[in-house]
């Protein structure tokens, strides 16, 4: 099960792409019940190509809420068009999802 | 057979994913920047990360820069939805920074001519302060601010 879930939608020539990625997005500044500090865990980069072209690039620190949510719109779009979701953390974990606009 | 034949085809998106991620050198470039982009997202003040970020450059108050979605007052720090729209033409880069929290740059994005220069995300906020949001176009840098007011945890 991919981390990532990827909705589009066309609207006038435009397409808006709104995703979803299920991640923690520690901090470093949190405690657990222990009052031990929760080692920093979060998306460092990323990047939404459509058809293997890189559209949007984002770089984020840790104060992105929780599951963080990105809604983009790319000015052109076609059915059949894929758009890749990949993202990278700072553990050097990654993930990415595929997804074709109907 | 069935299942054999969608788990090949999942894992060959997977790997091709994976594969042009690679090729364009995205990861590589990732790795190596590691340093740099732990820099700009640094703790510091917000004057620090401002300094870094555009080294003294001139930034202008625009009108031109909306926001959309982002309440006067947040009954949840640890989810404060933003969404920004530009007029401004020519949009490279769009950074979102928190005044008052730890790490003052909360997100950096990037457009390509092929997006429309529009976001929405998410963000933390630690405690009551100014949004703001910074455009850059054409090597210039136009900003944008607004006041939330975070009331989690008390009278606020």
């Amino acid at each position: 099960m991919s981390s990532i879930k990827i909705r589009s939608k066309r609207l006038d020539g435009k397409t808006q792409i709104r995703t979803l990625i299920t991640h923690p997005m520690e901090n470093g500044r949190n405690r657990n019940k222990q009052g031990k500090l929760i080692p920093a865990h979060h998306i460092q980069d990323l990047w939404i190509k459509q058809n293997d072209i890189k559209v949007i690039t984002c770089h984020m620190g840790g104060s992105i809420s929780k599951n963080p949510y990105f809604d983009f719109v790319l000015n052109g779009g076609e059915p059949g068009d894929k758009i890749t979701i990949i993202w990278v953390d700072n553990l050097g974990k990654t993930d990415s999802q595929i997804h074709t606009i109907k | 057979m069935l299942i054999n034949r969608r788990k090949f085809i999942k894992s060959a998106l997977a790997i091709a994913a994976y594969g042009s991620t690679f090729a364009n050198g995205f990861l590589h470039s990732a790795q190596a920047n590691t340093q740099w982009l732990k820099d700009r997202f640094k703790p510091g003040t917000y004057e620090q990360t401002i300094a870094y970020l555009f080294n003294g450059a001139e930034i202008v108050d625009s009108h031109k820069i909306k926001f959309f979605r982002l309440p006067h007052v947040a009954e949840n720090g640890a989810v404060v939805p933003i969404k920004i729209a530009t007029q401004i033409k020519n949009v490279e880069k769009i950074y979102i920074l928190v005044e008052k929290n730890p790490h003052p740059l909360s997100a950096e994005f990037s457009f390509s001519t092929l997006a429309v220069p529009q976001v929405s995300a998410r963000l933390k906020m630690a405690e009551t302060s100014d949004v703001i949001v910074i455009v850059e176009a054409e090597g210039k840098y136009y900003r944008k601010s607004k006041k939330v007011k975070v009331t989690i945890g008390g009278c606020g």
